[in-house]
């Protein structure tokens, strides 16, 4: 009997593979195509040679004070001298171990998540997590000496307002939007006030309400440092886009879910947080890290209330009188930063959805 | 009453009773609380401010603002800057955002990695980052006034602004303005008469050439019925600055600019993923039918595109003057800046002011969700 062997596929013809083939497919095609790539060439040609001769070539990176930049690009000793002033701001010298020791948590915390597979536990350590870190930073337990909330800054505060304005505009944001969703017309008529009220104004004139008008609400003696007002007010910002998107993906899921539900005789709290829920977050999640990409970016705004954030140190540290006009310097830095954190959590948020996709194609 | 309790409408009814019971509980505790602080602090209440004099000048304005106005008028000078920045931010924001989302769909490898490099980098940095730096940029890297960057000789670019020529209001220009108005105005109708015709008979109207035709007669015969000469005023260097033209300001140039920037990379998604929706069966049937690329475009991929990337675009409009009160930051006197800023320090009566700021871009929210709601009415397929 005759053995039939498989032969090896013959390569691709020569004409269609290859660099030259794939610059002629892809750059120019046709005589319109190469004057566009031309064009493109030419424009990056314009801006990444002056940029890169700015910020690398002729860039100062040795030295301690201002002086010492005498290359004529960027002086990149005022990034360095003035490092801790960005990641902390005010925050005392001695006490920095504290923030750092946050830091190492969090490395430990994302370890643990690695290895631990039970939903229960990491949600125990992370909530543990989190009292930990608010408690080494603000100080008051353990005989740490209390750090006000005057001397945050920096990329910390960033962070502190990112990562409260999240946690606490999550858990608001699902209840308004089951409010939204819910068949009772008072509870649904509040609600859609709510999220209609607040998306249709800026955050800076919520900011401006709650670092104003809030102590007013109180009665006197009560007060909430500045800091905890912005939160308050982000987080009611936040919470009414969380809430937004919740009702998205709520909206995705077919009535035979909550028949479905209702059918097996779970109570109403059951069925939203079993049933409907699970579905409707795997749905909105790309969204909401959308919503949280924003308000990264929107943490920025507390700097017109005077609080100390990533940006408002560089403004702050570029009125130093040693440095003079380092405002690029420190503005592009704060990019880079911002960039970084955005552009992170939007690939992630890319996975995200490939990850949460059930639809099989 | 267990059994009552029970039931599902009583206790929903019952919950509402409780909500409505806790809500307005609430905001009794906050009204006593609020009136008693502000006698406390003898804080004015009502809106006898508003006549009151603002004794402070104000930077840039449409109208005429004087230290001796009232604050109605900086309140009415505040919203028209606002209004103007949404304007200009909206109509380049258009045109790059179309411009980047073209490039972005291009067979060119260059041009589309460009564009989405370009979306990358400037949805990813917060706005009001950007905003200051353009701003420092602007203050910074351009030269003094004396060393302007100037084209031709009539519009200069310098530390102080934007300087081109103005012209002015005489006979010609209201005459080439109204005939503008009249060509705009008398385009629409023609459109929709082509549209119709083409419905009926199938015969085509070459509108865009045609229309192109008429911009351009109209006002060049009203230009010469006018008198024929705008008059312009020119910017010319006088000692230590300017004097003349229209000027442009730095806060207004960076805020324009940044808007611009940000707002594009949404457009440009927005345009991108709905030309992008439309399935690439419509694009083969239309080319089945015999239709030129063009005409498939045109005729089946855009009409569908539309429908779908409007909406996403509205909202990016509605972000956009929502982002311009931003402004406050480097002082461009629009509506947050001067009133829910300068004017509230001054008078201190925060309760009024904010909410008068917060209503009015309630407003305009609800007549751009107004508006889209009318598209999405219009534009819903009609089926049979």
């Amino acid at each position: 009997m005759a053995v039939y062997e498989q032969k090896p596929a013959l390569e691709a013809p020569s004409n269609t593979r290859g660099i030259i083939h794939w610059l002629k497919d892809n750059l120019f095609s046709t005589a319109s195509n190469s004057a566009l790539t031309l064009l493109g060439l030419a424009f990056l040609f314009m801006i990444i040679p002056p940029f890169v001769k700015w910020a690398y070539i002729d860039a100062n990176f040795a030295g301690t004070t201002q002086e010492q930049c005498t290359d004529g690009g960027a002086c990149w000793v005022f990034i360095k001298m003035k490092m801790d002033m960005f990641m902390y701001g005010f925050y005392p010298q001695a006490e920095l171990w504290r923030l750092k020791s946050v830091l190492v948590l969090f490395l430990v915390v994302l370890g643990i998540f690695k290895l631990v597979k039970t939903n229960i536990i990491k949600f125990i350590v992370i909530s543990l997590y989190f009292i930990i870190a608010l408690l080494l930073v603000n100080g008051g337990v353990f005989g740490l000496e209390v750090v006000p909330t005057t001397k945050w800054g920096g990329l910390m505060l960033t962070l502190v307002v990112a990562t409260v304005g999240i946690l606490f505009a999550f858990p608001i944001g699902i209840i308004v939007a089951f409010g939204r969703q819910s068949n009772l017309p008072i509870i649904r008529s509040i609600c859609v006030t709510y999220v209609e009220l607040i998306r249709g104004v800026p955050l800076i004139t919520i900011l401006f309400m709650s670092s104003i008008i809030l102590p007013l609400f109180f009665p006197e003696g009560v007060t909430f440092n500045k800091l905890l007002r912005a939160l308050i007010g982000i987080t009611l910002f936040q919470a009414a886009y969380v809430a937004e998107n919740i009702r998205g993906g709520l909206q995705s899921i077919s009535k035979g879910q909550y028949e479905a539900a209702d059918a097996v005789g779970l109570s109403y709290w059951q069925k939203m947080f079993l049933v409907i829920l699970p579905q409707a977050l795997k749905v909105a999640i790309p969204n909401l890290v959308g919503a949280f990409i924003a308000l990264f970016q929107d943490t920025t705004l507390v700097l017109i209330i005077g609080l100390f954030d990533l940006l408002a140190m560089v403004r702050i540290a570029s009125a130093d009188s040693h440095w003079m006009g380092m405002e690029t310097e420190g503005y592009v830095f704060v990019t880079v930063i911002f960039w970084a954190f955005c552009y992170g959590m939007s690939r992630f948020a890319n996975r995200l959805e490939k990850q949460f996709n059930t639809n099989l194609k | 009453m267990l059994a009552l309790l029970r039931n599902q409408k009583v206790r929903g009814i019952l919950f509402q009773i409780l909500t409505i019971v806790g809500v307005v509980a609430f905001l009794w505790y906050i009204g006593l609380n609020t009136t008693h602080n502000i006698e406390q602090r003898g804080i004015k209440t009502g809106f006898d401010f508003l006549s009151g004099t603002a004794g402070f000048g104000i930077g840039e304005s449409p109208i005429s603002f004087h230290e001796s106005d009232t604050y109605a008028r900086v309140f009415l000078v505040g919203l028209l800057n606002t209004l103007i920045i949404g304007f200009v931010g909206i109509i380049f924001s258009t045109l790059l955002g179309l411009f980047i989302g073209i490039m972005r769909l291009s067979d060119n490898w260059l041009i589309k990695k460009m564009a989405a490099t370009y979306i990358d980098i400037f949805r990813n940095i917060p706005i009001l980052l950007q905003i200051l730096f353009w701003y420092n940029m602007v203050i910074s890297m351009l030269p003094s006034p004396r060393q302007s960057i100037d084209f031709f000789g009539i519009i200069f670019l310098n530390n102080r602004g934007f300087l081109i020529p103005r012209a002015a209001m005489n006979s010609t220009t209201i005459s080439v303005i109204v005939s503008l108005v009249v060509v705009f105005i008398s385009l629409i109708f023609l459109n929709k008469w082509a549209n119709k015709r083409k419905e009926e008979t199938g015969k085509d109207f070459p509108i865009v050439l045609f229309g192109f035709g008429i911009l351009i007669f109209f006002p060049a015969i009203a230009y010469f019925i006018g008198g024929g000469n705008f008059n312009f005023d020119y910017p010319h260097f006088q000692s230590f600055n300017f004097k003349g033209g229209k000027s442009i300001s730095p806060e207004f140039l960076a805020l324009t600019f940044a808007l611009v920037i940000y707002t594009a990379t949404f457009i440009a998604e927005a345009v991108r993923s709905g030309i992008e929706a439309v399935s690439t069966g419509q694009k083969e049937a239309a080319s089945s039918l015999g239709l030129s690329s063009y005409q498939a475009l045109k005729l089946v991929v855009l009409p569908q595109a539309v429908r779908i990337a409007i909406p996403p675009i509205i909202n990016q409009y509605l972000n956009l003057i929502k982002n311009s009160s931003l402004a406050a930051a480097i002082g461009y006197p629009e509506i947050v800046s001067v009133f829910a800023g300068t004017s509230l320090n001054q008078v201190g009566q925060a309760i009024e002011i904010i909410s008068i700021t917060m209503l009015v871009y309630l407003t305009i929210s609800l007549v751009v969700s107004a508006l889209l709601n009318w598209f999405n009415y219009k534009m819903k397929i009609k089926e049979k």
